[in-house]
């Protein structure tokens, strides 16, 4: 079977395989990581329990704190002897989560990534400019593996420098571009700014982003600007990386199922939920080796899709990310995430990163404040600066999140910080039994 | 010139909370902080606080440690005739070669003298100097404020 027809496999056929690889990676785990061993023995389950897909829903959640906890190695199912390769997330929020990777986990991600490359066609003619991050964050490699096994030329340009990247995609030919949607947008402002002419200058035909969640504007400000078809990619390190998922022409998200699960789930009760609810995603590795993960809440929120895609995979797809689980707020029907308010902060010098978004009731409307902590290096102009940056902040929450939002400049370390991750929201519309 | 006359001035970022002055005021004096002169500027929810104190350094890492935002600026400090026209003297010099004042503040002290503390331009901190200077201004050395 060519890689590409994984993605038009029978249902049914899928199915049997997918159940196959189940009961292989639930014994597997049972046995060799001590960590499943005891949760499953909590959880009354044994590897035998799993007679059909529908069983996996009896097994234990893992979570991000799991691996935090059995950092670094913990949960690897194989002998660091077996293992070739370790990535790790950034690790802001406390102890970094650490993945590994056998000969044949490494080989899964390569052909994940070729079925992702394939959703544009891309070929051994092709020029692949990937500006992800190489390094310790699976960005990079994941889509410079991907490429070269194709046969297309890479170009390992890796984050930063935004002119000579421009420079290098126009002088090389790169006809597909990989990086986050906010840099592609970077590299298109910057272009301009330089005097390019983006469909002209450039070949671009396709772009891969990810690694971050993107609104529906941005994705078509992305695609419009440079002329490309747009290919969305979702991963996430503790699953392999890149090439959990990917978009077809039509935009749909379809998820490599048969090497990983999809489940949606309600984030409070963590019962599964029907086709075309939102919920959380939590999804269960087939192949992994090294770092088996079994019904992972990845905290990201979407819907699954069985329904035919015109495409013709026959694999299933979920909505576009629209962002954490813990996270998301709503304010007068506008979904709000934490990130892109943290987005917005980032780009706007005089303030640090330590943010609170507090909402409150103002007759029946809601009322969106975001604190932020000043930087001390603003402090040596006057105050009219600070002024300007109040409304600037307001201005650009207004344009990137389509919310009023009043920004107030508080002292450094006034914001709550909880052990580990920081407090990021403080709804007070519940107080006041508003919702 | 710079080095000799640029005052080191604490600029803290205060909002509008009941007490939050008396704090920096509370930090300086547990840490015997002695406040030559002061000036606060402000919105409708917060402050800047600019300080001239007789040891910055300690100043800074005081309010540091208690959760201020606090940083250094250099100002640069005048002393003239406590009598009508010092100031305008002074200003005048300014404004006629071109250099903005972001920012002054001042304190009437002994024996018919007043101090003027100016903040200008980064750029036109020297030119500042030298102007005033050449123009028989007299500049206050740094030294003078602090222990």
């Amino acid at each position: 079977m060519s890689l590409k027809e994984k993605d038009y496999m029978p249902r049914e056929e899928l199915q049997s395989l997918q159940l196959k690889r189940l009961k292989e990676t639930v014994e597997r785990a049972y046995h060799l990581v001590p960590f499943y061993r005891k949760k499953f023995d909590e959880a009354g389950v044994k590897p035998s329990d799993i007679k059909s897909l529908e069983d996996l829903k009896r097994l234990p959640f893992t979570t991000k704190q799991d691996l935090r906890n059995n950092y670094p190695f913990g949960l690897f199912a194989v002998p660091l002897e077996q293992v070739v390769r370790i990535h790790s997330s950034s690790g802001t929020t406390g102890k970094p989560t650490v993945v590994g990777y056998t000969r044949h986990d490494l080989k899964v991600w390569t052909e994940v990534m070729v079925r992702t490359y394939l959703m544009a066609d891309v070929n051994e003619k092709d020029i692949v400019h990937n500006a992800y991050g190489y390094g310790l964050f699976t960005g990079g490699l994941g889509f410079h593996y991907g490429a070269e096994a194709i046969g297309a030329s890479v170009v390992p340009a890796s984050g930063g420098f935004t002119k000579r990247q421009l420079m290098l995609m126009k002088d090389f030919g790169a006809t597909v571009l990989c990086c986050t949607p906010s840099f592609a947008l970077h590299l298109a402002e910057v272009a301009k700014e330089e005097g390019y002419n983006l469909k002209e200058d450039f070949k671009l035909r396709a772009g891969f982003f990810g690694a971050e969640p993107a609104s529906k504007a941005l994705k078509e400000t992305v695609a419009e600007e440079w002329g490309i078809q747009y290919v969305e990619a979702y991963g996430l390190s503790e699953i392999i990386g890149p090439g959990v998922a990917a978009s077809c022409k039509h935009g749909n998200l379809h998820v490599f199922e048969d090497h990983f699960i999809p489940e949606v789930i309600d984030p409070e009760t963590g019962e599964v939920l029907p086709d075309g609810e939102e919920g959380e995603l939590v999804l269960t590795t087939l192949t992994k080796q090294a770092l088996p993960m079994i019904r992972y809440r990845t905290k990201d929120i979407t819907v699954i899709h069985r329904e035919p895609c015109p495409c013709g995979r026959t694999i299933l797809y979920i909505e576009s990310i629209k962002g954490r689980a813990d996270d998301m707020l709503i304010v007068n029907g506008v979904n709000v995430f934490p990130s892109q308010v943290e987005h917005v902060i980032a780009k706007v010098e005089g303030v640090t990163p330590n943010y609170v978004i507090v909402v409150d009731k103002k007759g029946v409307l809601d009322k969106l404040e975001v604190w932020v902590e000043v930087d001390e290096s603003i402090l040596k102009d006057g105050v009219g600066t600070l002024e300007r940056l109040q409304r600037k902040l307001e201005e650009e929450l207004l344009n990137n999140l389509y919310i009023n939002a009043k920004v107030k400049l508080v002292e450094p370390k006034t914001l709550e910080r909880s052990m580990g991750k920081a407090k990021r929201i403080v709804d007070r519309r519940q107080l006041e039994g508003g919702r | 010139m710079r080095g000799k006359f640029a005052v080191k001035q604490i600029s803290v970022f205060l909002e509008n909370r009941r007490g939050r002055l008396a704090d920096v005021a509370r930090a300086l004096s547990e840490a015997e902080v002695n406040i030559r002169a002061l000036f606060l500027a402000d919105s409708s929810e917060f402050g800047i606080l600019r300080l001239v104190v007789n040891n910055p350094e300690k100043a800074r890492a005081v309010l540091s440690a208690e959760g201020f935002a606090a940083s250094e600026t250099d100002v640069f400090a005048v002393e003239v005739e406590d009598r009508p026209g010092g100031f305008y003297r002074v200003v005048k010099t300014l404004s006629e070669n071109g250099i903005d004042v972001e920012y002054t503040y001042a304190f009437a002290g002994a024996s018919n003298r007043a101090i003027l503390f100016f903040k200008v331009p980064d750029s036109e901190f020297e030119r500042a100097l030298k102007l005033l200077s050449d123009e028989g201004h007299k500049l206050v050395e740094a030294a003078e404020f602090y222990t």
